[in-house]
Formats: structure tokens, C-alpha cells, sequence
């Protein structure tokens, strides 16, 4: 493609934008948007969730609003949405359980080593499900899911994924590929992932342009399948709308 | 294709007669496949959003999320009431506004990152307090605003806008630039002089760090938006007169960036060096937190 104009790594809203609750731009506005991923990921359902806190986050959330903004997310709220400050209330009337556990020691996984910014969530679900889920704040209120269950992965909002958890056997993989060809769906980025001494494996594929939920349900008709998520690209633009 | 600096793109506004606003709309449009409506009806909402922040904390006094600070922009709103500011009108309605920005901010309030949360009160208090008094249209005052994201693109492409990367140069500072661009822009001076006026705020606010207690985005960033505001203005009004910067626009934003370099990390958004280890900071550390900072 020959553009026109030059503009340079940052478009117009990384600059002026985003539209946020403050007092940061990495430590409330990022926060919140990693909550609101979280439960996303969480299939929208949180009953009771522990924020592990790392690097400048551990240290610095209270003044900063992180612990309110990281909930608040959690419940569903968007970074832009004033009820951040109230988001220990909210939780309170949603009946949603929760911790925040500060971690200043290295850790198995290392995730402080990641980035500065970096929070680990541990949600149960309405169903009992568990969720295991980290992400960063990189500064401007850009965030990256890196794991997902224990599968590293490279989430921004910017490009769908799809998660899948299924008996390992052979021809799953096939199947899913197969059901993206369908619709024409290009994968950007595929790992699987076996955890020793399972029955299960893990895939996770970064798609090139959006797909439906008709094809989420194909994929969960696989024999073998257990687990589909399908995490749309986050598209704010819709809800900032709403802002008066 | 060029390289994304002030001297080439203006080169190519010139190459095809349009303005530097119109400029970075048309690469907008390309770059996020969105219209040029909808590109202009965003930085609208930006604008809306901007004014609310400069309007809320005048009424009444806010306080901080932290507790720290609050109420400076409400002190200063009275004062001004008074009749008491040596300032001019457009002078102290631009301080007023961006203490509210940032006060707000601190209060987990709504506002526009412009181009940090740091320094959001920069950017529309010179804006809004130019445009209102001036009676400038809202078409007007979104335009400037795309002359102030203009400045912001080049400062992050060649050097930062983190306090963390660069002090508070690349947050006040590029804010201050931005702000004096618009401001020129609004005033119907030409990109040139636009660029003139960029050039003349980042150079006053070079070296600046970033030193804020407890490190929270409150002391001193908050007092800083105000005076960030009135470099934005000073600037602006001489380049209106004509006045031009000796060292070229780009040329500043490459000091800018060595200069960020050359900061210890103490004085990078650490909360570590300067203002924070102060008697006062440190002590304002230990009420917070309940312990004494480590050193
Ligand atoms: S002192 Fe640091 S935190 Fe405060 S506005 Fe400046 S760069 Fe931002």
C-alpha cells in the first residue's frame, strides 16, 4: 500500500486520548482496561477474583486509583466511566469477592520480569471456573494480555484471538483451521500447547480480520472440544459514544 | 518516503497546498480507514471532554484520590472573581483551567490524555481560554487541536512522552509546545509561525524533571499544567508577533530527546530524586504509606 501522508508510530487519538479516568494513564486507565479484558475472558461472569499486583503497581496502586480501576474493570466498567472511583461499593452490591495481594517476591513464573506494570488475576466464575489471566500496562493505556490458563499469549484488543481448550487427538486441529477457511479467516499467529502428564491441549490463534459467533459454535460442535473463547478486537469507539 | 519530521511534512502541505491541520486529518483517515467526519466529530468529543475538565474543579474544591492535594483551582477561581489576578483575562482564565484539568485528574475525574494524563491541563486551558475569550468557533478550536496532536506525533516519533523516558520535558514540555501551536493556529497565524511558537515553549522547558512526591501525578505536576499553559501562551504571542526560534522545531525535539537521556533515572518518574526526596516529600511518603521510603 502507497499512502500519502506520512504520520509516523502514533496516530492522532494516542496523542490527544485517550478519553480517561484519572489519575493515569498506565496505572487507572490501563488497569481498568486489563480488568474489563479479564472478564471478558472470564466469559463476562466473576464472582470472586485476587489481583496479584507486580513491579510499580505493587507499589504504587492505592494512590493511583490501580486497586479501584483494576475492579471497576472486573465489573465491567470502561476506563472512561466515572463509577471507577466508586468500584469497591459496586462490587459490594454486585456481590463480587475480592483481593489485592501486592507481590514483591520473585515469583515461579517470573512474571515481574515481564514489565513494570503487571497484574495477574485469579477469578472464579459464577460456575466455579477458574481463570488465570496476566496482563501489562504499557503506558497510554495500552495493555497486553500475555497468559491466558497458563498459555503465553499476545493480546492487545487490536486483532481477534481465539483460545480453544480440547482432547488431544489428532484431526482438532484440521477441524478449526478448516472452519476459519470457510470464512476466510487468515491466522496471523497459532501455538498449541500440551501440559505434560494432560489429556488436553491448548491452542491459541491470532486472526487477521474479525469472525462470528457462528463460527465459535462450529468449533465448539468438534468432537473433543471443551473450552472455545473467542476475544473480539475491542472496538471503544462505539461506547465512547455514550459519554455526555 | 520522508522521514515523519515537522520540516518534511510541512514541505508536503506546501507540495499540496493544504494546511498542517488538514494534513494530519487526511493521515488519519488513511492510516484508521475512518472518515473525515468521523475523525473531526472525535476530536470533538475530545474537545467536550477537555472543557468539563477545565470547568470542574472551579465551583467547589476537588481533593485528591490520594488525599495529597485539591482545591488550588477553586482558590484561584475566587482570587480571579476578586478582581485581584495581575494576570490579564485570557492569562488567568488559561491558569484556572488547567489547575481544574489536573485536579481532576488527581480526583479520578474524566479527561483527555493530552498527550499524558500528567499533563492533561495544558493543552485546553491554552485552547479554551484563547478560544472563549476570543469567541472562536468550535470548528476552530477542534482545528487547533489537530496542529497540538500534530506537534505531539513529531515529539514521540523523534524523542517521548513519557516521564519515565524523558522527564517532565516530554510530558509538560511537549504539552506546552502542543499548546502554543494551537494557539497560533487558532489565532490565524500560519503553520510556520505555528511551528515557531512549538519550538519557543519546549526550549523554555527543557531539562525540566520529573520528580513528583509519593509518586503520584499531583506535586508538583498540578502547578506545573498552570505555568505549562502561560510558557504555551507567551510563546504563541510572539510568535504572532513574528517572532521566530533561532533553533528550528525539529532541531529542539532532537535537544529534547539527548536530554532525556542524560537524566538520571532518579529524576524519571521514579519518585526518587528532586521534589520527592525533599524533607517535605519524603515525609508526605511515610503519612501515605506508612512506611519510610527505602533509598
Ligand atoms: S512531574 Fe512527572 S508525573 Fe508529574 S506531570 Fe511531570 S512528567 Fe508527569
Amino acid at each position: 500500500m502507497n499512502a500519502t501522508y506520512m504520520t509516523g508510530s502514533y496516530s492522532v487519538f494516542d496523542i490527544t486520548g485517550p478519553i480517561m479516568v484519572g489519575p493515569s494513564s498506565s496505572h487507572t486507565a490501563g488497569a481498568a482496561r486489563l480488568g474489563k479484558i479479564a472478564r471478558i475472558l472470564a466469559h463476562n461472569s466473576v464472582k470472586k477474583v485476587t489481583f496479584q499486583l507486580f513491579g510499580s503497581f505493587a507499589q504504587t496502586y492505592k494512590g493511583h486509583g490501580t486497586d479501584k480501576a483494576l475492579l471497576a474493570g472486573i465489573l465491567g466498567l470502561n476506563p472512561w466511566d466515572l463509577g471507577l472511583r466508586d468500584a469497591f461499593s459496586l462490587a459490594e452490591k454486585q456481590n463480587v469477592e475480592y483481593i489485592f495481594e501486592p507481590v514483591t517476591k520473585p515469583t515461579q513464573q517470573g512474571w515481574e520480569n515481564y514489565h513494570p506494570n503487571t497484574v495477574r488475576f485469579l477469578i472464579t466464575s459464577e460456575n466455579g471456573e477458574v481463570f488465570d489471566i496476566v496482563g501489562c500496562s504499557l503506558g497510554g493505556g495500552k495493555v497486553r494480555i500475555i497468559s491466558l490458563n497458563g498459555i503465553l499469549v499476545n493480546f492487545t484488543g487490536e486483532s481477534p484471538i481465539l483460545v480453544t481448550r480440547h482432547y488431544d487427538g489428532p484431526g482438532i486441529i484440521a477441524a478449526i483451521t478448516s472452519i476459519l477457511y470457510q470464512d476466510k479467516v487468515n491466522i496471523g499467529n497459532m501455538r498449541v500447547d500440551r501440559k505434560r502428564h494432560s489429556t488436553t491441549a491448548d491452542m491459541y490463534l491470532e486472526l487477521d480480520s474479525d469472525v462470528t459467533e457462528r463460527v465459535v459454535e462450529e468449533i465448539q460442535k468438534i468432537p473433543g472440544m471443551l473450552n472455545v473463547i473467542l476475544l473480539q478486537r475491542i472496538n471503544e469507539d462505539q461506547s465512547l459514544n455514550n459519554i455526555e | 518516503m520522508a522521514e515523519f519530521w515537522m520540516s518534511e511534512i510541512i514541505k508536503e502541505c506546501a507540495r499540496q497546498r493544504i494546511s498542517l491541520a488538514e494534513y494530519i486529518i487526511r493521515g488519519e483517515c488513511e492510516n484508521s480507514g475512518s472518515t473525515r467526519e468521523q475523525v473531526i466529530e472525535k476530536m470533538g468529543k475530545m474537545l467536550d471532554v477537555m472543557s468539563s475538565a477545565a470547568n470542574g474543579g472551579l465551583e467547589a474544591p476537588i481533593r485528591s484520590n490520594s488525599g495529597l492535594t485539591g482545591g488550588a483551582a477553586y482558590q484561584y477561581h475566587q482570587y480571579i472573581g476578586q478582581g485581584s489576578s495581575l494576570l490579564g483575562t485570557v492569562m488567568s482564565s488559561a491558569v484556572e483551567m488547567a489547575l481544574s484539568c489536573s485536579e481532576v485528574n488527581a480526583a479520578m475525574g474524566r479527561i483527555v490524555a493530552c498527550p499524558t494524563a500528567g499533563s492533561c491541563g495544558i493543552v485546553p486551558a491554552a485552547v479554551l481560554s484563547v478560544g472563549v475569550s476570543h469567541q472562536k468557533s468550535r470548528e476552530d478550536m477542534v482545528m487547533a487541536l489537530f496542529v497540538a496532536t500534530g506537534v505531539g506525533m513529531v515529539i514521540g516519533e523523534h524523542a517521548t512522552l513519557a516521564g519515565a523516558d524523558g522527564g517532565c520535558q516530554a510530558e509538560c514540555g511537549a504539552a506546552a509546545s502542543m499548546a502554543a501551536a494551537a494557539v497560533v493556529n487558532l489565532m490565524g497565524g500560519s503553520d510556520e509561525q505555528a511551528l515557531h511558537g512549538a519550538a519557543i515553549a519546549l526550549k523554555n522547558m527543557l531539562g525540566l524533571v520529573c520528580d513528583p512526591v509519593c509518586g503520584l501525578v499531583e506535586i508538583p505536576c498540578i502547578k506545573r499544567n498552570a505555568i505549562g499553559a502561560s510558557t504555551a501562551l507567551v510563546s504563541a504571542d510572539m510568535a504572532l508577533a513574528g517572532v521566530q526560534s533561532y533553533i528550528p522545531f525539529d532541531e529542539v525535539v532532537t535537544a529534547m530527546y539527548a536530554i532525556g537521556k542524560q537524566l538520571p533515572a532518579e529524576l524519571r518518574e521514579t519518585g526518587r530524586g528532586g521534589l520527592a526526596v525533599t524533607k517535605t516529600g519524603l515525609a508526605m511518603y511515610e503519612t501515605l504509606f506508612g512506611t519510610p521510603m527505602s533509598l
